[in-house]
C-alpha cells in the first residue's frame, strides 16, 4: 500500500509500489490523462507534477511518490475549471491529435507557477522536453504566453 | 454516408472516414451542418463502424474532404429535402418557400426544427430498404429514418454558414481535459493487457522457448504474446519472457552507409512514369549498372540529349533515407472473441473494412463475423502499426474467449517494426540551351515500394504478426499505389514546369529485407525535394534569380500566384534564403514554401513563410494547422531523421537514436491561404511536405554557398558534401 496526494486527494494505492507510478494513476485510479508515450522518460506524454517538478511518470516508481504531492493534467484547475494553459490552448487551437498535450500543459503550468510572465525563451526552454510530432509547437508556444497575459 | 435524425434534434452522421489528428471530423461536421441547414451543435459525428457505416476504403492521401465532402453534402442535401417536404406540407406552401439554416425551418412568420418535424418524417418514411444512405440500419433505436423520396430540390443556394468558417476543433476539448478519448485509454469490462516479444531482428526466427511458468503465454511460430491483468503486470511478465526466449538471427541488412548502391542493385521493376505508357506492361529488369543506374531503354533520348550542339547537361543525384512514422503513443488496439465465434476489434485503422479484410483472412473468419470499431489514437502519418496491433490483439484474445485483451506496442517496437517511409535516390539530368532554358529533362528514381497496407499486392493481409506464425503469410515488398491513386515513388515525379520533352521513370525494388509503405506525401517528399533543388542549380548556373527562374517557365496561373504571395510575404531577394514549390499530386495543393535558415554549428530554420492554394477552404485555421504542422514535420524530416540500422537489426528504437525536432529547433510558420471559392476542395495535410524539404536546401546552398542532396541536412552531411 502506498500513501500519496492525487490532484489535492489523498489516496493510497496497492499497484506494486516498483511499477511506475503511471501504471498507478492510469491502471488503479483511473486518470487516463497522463499518457504513456515512450517508457523510458524520453518524450513528455507522461509528464505530471510531483511535489511541484515537473516528473516523467512512465520512469518515476510509485515508491518515489510515496508520501508526494501529484498533480495530472485532470488536476491543474480545481474541480471543473480549466487552468489558464487549458483555456489557451483550446483559444489557440494548439493541437491536432491532442496525445502530447497533457505532458506540455503540465510542463507549461509548472513554468508559470515559478515564472507568470515568462519569455518566449523561457517558454521555449520549459516545452523542450516535450515531443510533439504532429508539428503544433509554435500554437503551444503561443497559447503558453497568452495564458500568461 | 448515413444520416439519421434523433427525436431531439440530434442529427448523427457516420462517414467513413476517421480523426486522426488532421481535424477531418470537424470540417466533415461543418459540411454537413450546412448541406442540412443544421447547426453545427445539433450535428454530431460518429466514428467509423464496420457495418455501421459506409465503406470510404481508408483514410489517406489528402483526399477525405475532396472525395467524402461531396459524398456526405449530398446525402444531407437529401435529408434536408425531406425535412422540408414535411414543413411545406404543414404549412400547405412549396417546399421552394422553406428556408432552413442553424437548424430553423422558415416560412414567413411560420418556423420549426428538425426535433419538431422528426416524428412526422419517420413516420412518411417508407419501407426502410429505400432509406439506404440515409438512416444507418443497425441496433440504434429511437432514430428517425427518412424517406428518399423527397426530392433534394431548392434552398441550396443559401450562403454557408459554418463551410469557410475557423470552427474550433471538435475534439480539442476532451483531449485537452485529458478524458479518455484515445484507444490506449479503454478499459472494457474484463479487460486483460496484452504485450508482444518482437523478434530482436527481421530476419529472427524464436528458436527455443525456456520454461516459463507462471506466464500467460500465446506462442504461434516466432509470433509471441503474454497476457496479465494490470498493464505493470504485462510488463513485468514481457521481461521474463524476453530472457526465456532464444533467437536464430542473420544479418539481412543493406549497408545504410550506402543506400544509392542498396537502392539501385535491383531486381527492379521497371515503371514508365512520363510519357504515360500506352499500355501499362511492368517489366522485371535485369540488375542494373549500380554506379549509373541507367536501363538501357533511355539510352536513345540521353543520347539525342547529348548530341545537341550548343548546350550543356547538368547532372545531379539526390537521396533520402528511410524514415519513421515516430507518433508520440505507440501502436494500441483491443479485441475480444465472443461466444458465437465472433471477433470485435477496437483500432486507430485508416480503414477499418480493409483491417477487418485482412483480419479475416488471417484468422479465417468470415468479414462478417468481425466488426471493427474506429477509436482515436495519437497523429497518424500513414501506414504505421495500427492495422498490425490489431491483428497482435486478435491473437491474443483468441487465447481467453470472452475476455477483451487491449495490446500497446512498446516505444521500442514502434520506432523498429512499423514500416518505413522509403529511402529514395534519384538521378536527375538536363539538357540546358545557352541561355539557361530546359529542352529536356531526365528523371530516374531507385525506391522500394510504397504501399503495404493490409490487401496490398492482391490481396495479401499485411499485418505484421501474420509473416511470424507457424504458417506463415508470404509478404511481398511493398507495392507502389496505381497512378489515379496518386502513385508511390512517382508521386509528384512529373515536373510542373513547360519543359519540351520529359522523361521520368521509376525503378521498384523487388528484394528488400526492410518493410516500407505510406508514410505522408509517399514520393512527393523526395521528389519535390530532388526536382526543386535541380531548379536553384539550374538557376544558378544560368546566373538567374530562383523565382524568376521558376516563373519564366511555368504557365500555371495558380501556380505562379502561390509563387509569388510567399516570395513577397518572405521578403525574397535577401540572401539565407531558399524557395520549394509544388502542386501536390499533380491535381491538389499549390503550396510554395520560402525558408530562411542559419548555418554555424548545425542547420537551422529560422522561418518558414507559406502560401498555398487548396481550392475552396472549409475550415480555414483547419487548413492553416494541416500546414504549419505538415511543415514543421517535414523540417523534422530534413534536418534530422533517418532509420538506423546494422547488417542484422534497426538500431533506432529510442527518441534519442531517432531525434526530431524539439520546441527550441522549430521554425516560426507564417501560412498565407490563397483562397478560390470557386474551386473544388482539396487536401492541406500533405502539400508542404516536398516544399519545405526543397525551399530548406535552398535556402542552405544560399546561405553557405554548399549544395547539400543527400538528406537529413546535418552538419555531417554538411561537412560531407564539403569534401
Amino acid at each position: 500500500m502506498t500513501r500519496l496526494t492525487v490532484n489535492g486527494t489523498p489516496v493510497e494505492v496497492t499497484t506494486d509500489p516498483q511499477a511506475p507510478l503511471l501504471d498507478a494513476l492510469r491502471g488503479e485510479l483511473g486518470l487516463a490523462g497522463t499518457r504513456f508515450g515512450c517508457g523510458e522518460g524520453m518524450c513528455g506524454a507522461c509528464f505530471v507534477l510531483l511535489d511541484g517538478r515537473v516528473a516523467a511518470a512512465c520512469d518515476t516508481p510509485l515508491s518515489a511518490a510515496a508520501g508526494g504531492a501529484v498533480v495530472t493534467v485532470e488536476g491543474l484547475a480545481p474541480g471543473d475549471e480549466a487552468h489558464p494553459v487549458q483555456r489557451a490552448i483550446l483559444a489557440e487551437q494548439a493541437g491536432q491529435c491532442g496525445y502530447c498535450l497533457s505532458g506540455m500543459m503540465v510542463s507549461a503550468a509548472a513554468l508559470l507557477a515559478d515564472e507568470p510572465r515568462p519569455s518566449e525563451e523561457a517558454v521555449v526552454a520549459a516545452l523542450d522536453r516535450n515531443l510533439c510530432r504532429c508539428g503544433v509547437h509554435r500554437r503551444i508556444v503561443r497559447a503558453v504566453l497568452r495564458a500568461a497575459e | 454516408m448515413s444520416v439519421s435524425v434523433e427525436p431531439d434534434g440530434v442529427i448523427s452522421v457516420r462517414a467513413g472516414k476517421v480523426e486522426l489528428g488532421q481535424g477531418v471530423i470537424t470540417a466533415l461536421a461543418q459540411i454537413a451542418a450546412d448541406a442540412l441547414g443544421a447547426d453545427l451543435a445539433q450535428v454530431r459525428m460518429l466514428p467509423a463502424h464496420t457495418g455501421e457505416g459506409p465503406d470510404e476504403g481508408i483514410t489517406a492521401g489528402s483526399m477525405s474532404i475532396a472525395r467524402s465532402g461531396p459524398a456526405l453534402r449530398e446525402t444531407c442535401a437529401r435529408v434536408r429535402a425531406a425535412f422540408v417536404a414535411e414543413a411545406a406540407r404543414r404549412w400547405d406552401v412549396s417546399p421552394a418557400e422553406v428556408t432552413v439554416r442553424r437548424g430553423e425551418f422558415r416560412c414567413g412568420d411560420q418556423t420549426t426544427t428538425y426535433a419538431d418535424l422528426a416524428r412526422a418524417v419517420l413516420t412518411a418514411a417508407p419501407d426502410p430498404e429505400t432509406q439506404a444512405g440515409l438512416a444507418a440500419p443497425g441496433p440504434a433505436t429511437g432514430q428517425t429514418g427518412v424517406p428518399t423520396a423527397a426530392p433534394a430540390t431548392g434552398q441550396t443556394a443559401e450562403s454557408p454558414v459554418f463551410v469557410g468558417v475557423s470552427v474550433p476543433r471538435l475534439d480539442l476539448p476532451d483531449k485537452v481535459a485529458g478524458r479518455p478519448r484515445f484507444v490506449h485509454d479503454l478499459r472494457l469490462p474484463g479487460q486483460l493487457y496484452g504485450r508482444i516479444l518482437r523478434p530482436p531482428s527481421p530476419a529472427a526466427r524464436l528458436t527455443d522457448l525456456a520454461p516459463h511458468e507462471g506466464l500467460h503465454v500465446v506462442r504461434d511460430g516466432s509470433f509471441l504474446g503474454v497476457l496479465a491483468k494490470t498493464e505493470p503486470e504485462a510488463d513485468q511478465a514481457l521481461a521474463r519472457l524476453r530472457r526465456a526466449a532464444a533467437w536464430e538471427e542473420h544479418d539481412t541488412l543493406p549497408d545504410e552507409h550506402d543506400l544509392h548502391g542498396y537502392l539501385r542493385k535491383g531486381p527492379h521493376e521497371a515503371l514508365r512514369v512520363h510519357p504515360a505508357p500506352d499500355a501499362p506492361t511492368p517489366q522485371t529488369e535485369g540488375r542494373t549498372d549500380p554506379t549509373t543506374g541507367h536501363a538501357a531503354a533511355h539510352e536513345t533520348a540521353r543520347e539525342t540529349a547529348r548530341g545537341a550542339a550548343g548546350r550543356t547537361i547538368h547532372r545531379a543525384t539526390y537521396s533520402r533515407p528511410f524514415i519513421a512514422h515516430a507518433s508520440i503513443a505507440p501502436s494500441c488496439a483491443a479485441a475480444r472473441w465472443n461466444a458465437d465465434g465472433s471477433l470485435d476489434v477496437w483500432s486507430h485503422t485508416q480503414g477499418v473494412y480493409p483491417l477487418r479484410a485482412a483480419l479475416a483472412r488471417v484468422l479465417g473468419l468470415a468479414a462478417d463475423r468481425i466488426e471493427v470499431r474506429h477509436v482515436e489514437g495519437a497523429g497518424c502519418y500513414g501506414h504505421n502499426a495500427a492495422d498490425d496491433v490489431a491483428l497482435d490483439a486478435a491473437l491474443l484474445a483468441r487465447a481467453v474467449p470472452g475476455r477483451p485483451v487491449q495490446v500497446r506496442w512498446s516505444r521500442h517496437d514502434e520506432l523498429t517494426w512499423a514500416p518505413f517511409g522509403s529511402a529514395m535516390s534519384v538521378d536527375v539530368a538536363a539538357e540546358v540551351e545557352a541561355a539557361g532554358g530546359v529542352a529536356a529533362w531526365t528523371y530516374d528514381i531507385w525506391s522500394q515500394g510504397h504501399t503495404s497496407r493490409p490487401g496490398y499486392a492482391g490481396g495479401v493481409p499485411g499485418l505484421l504478426a501474420a509473416a511470424h506464425l507457424e504458417q506463415p503469410w508470404e509478404h511481398p515488398p511493398a507495392a507502389d499505389p496505381a497512378p489515379a491513386a496518386g502513385s508511390g515513388m512517382a508521386r509528384n515525379a512529373v515536373p510542373i514546369y513547360d519543359f519540351p520533352r520529359v522523361e521520368v521513370t521509376g525503378h521498384r525494388l523487388l528484394e528488400t529485407p526492410i518493410r516500407s509503405s505510406a508514410l505522408r506525401s509517399l514520393g512527393a517528399f523526395m521528389n519535390v525535394f530532388a526536382i526543386e533543388s535541380f531548379m536553384d542549380e539550374l538557376a544558378l548556373a544560368a546566373g538567374r534569380d530562383p523565382l524568376a527562374y521558376r516563373l519564366d517557365r511555368l504557365s500555371d496561373p495558380r501556380g505562379r500566384e502561390v509563387l509569388r504571395r510567399a516570395a513577397d510575404a518572405a521578403g525574397w531577394g535577401r540572401p539565407g534564403l531558399g524557395l520549394g514549390f509544388a502542386r501536390y499530386k499533380g491535381n491538389g495543393a499549390y503550396c510554395a514554401v520560402v525558408a530562411e535558415v542559419e548555418a554555424e554549428h548545425d542547420v537551422r530554420v529560422r522561418r518558414l513563410t507559406i502560401a498555398v492554394d487548396v481550392g475552396r477552404v472549409v475550415n480555414p485555421d483547419g487548413v492553416r494547422n494541416q500546414i504549419e504542422g505538415g511543415a514543421t514535420q517535414a523540417a523534422s524530416w530534413t534536418l534530422k531523421e533517418r532509420v538506423r540500422f546494422d547488417r542484422r537489426r534497426i538500431t533506432s528504437g529510442d527518441w534519442e537514436s531517432y531525434p526530431i525536432l524539439r520546441f527550441s529547433e522549430t521554425p516560426e510558420v507564417a501560412v498565407e491561404l490563397v483562397e478560390h471559392p470557386g474551386t473544388p476542395s482539396v487536401g492541406a495535410g500533405e502539400a508542404a511536405q516536398g516544399p519545405v524539404a526543397a525551399a530548406i536546401a535552398n535556402a542552405l546552398a544560399s546561405a553557405i554557398g554548399i549544395r547539400v542532396r543527400d538528406l537529413p541536412l546535418t552538419r555531417d552531411a554538411v561537412m560531407k558534401a564539403i569534401e
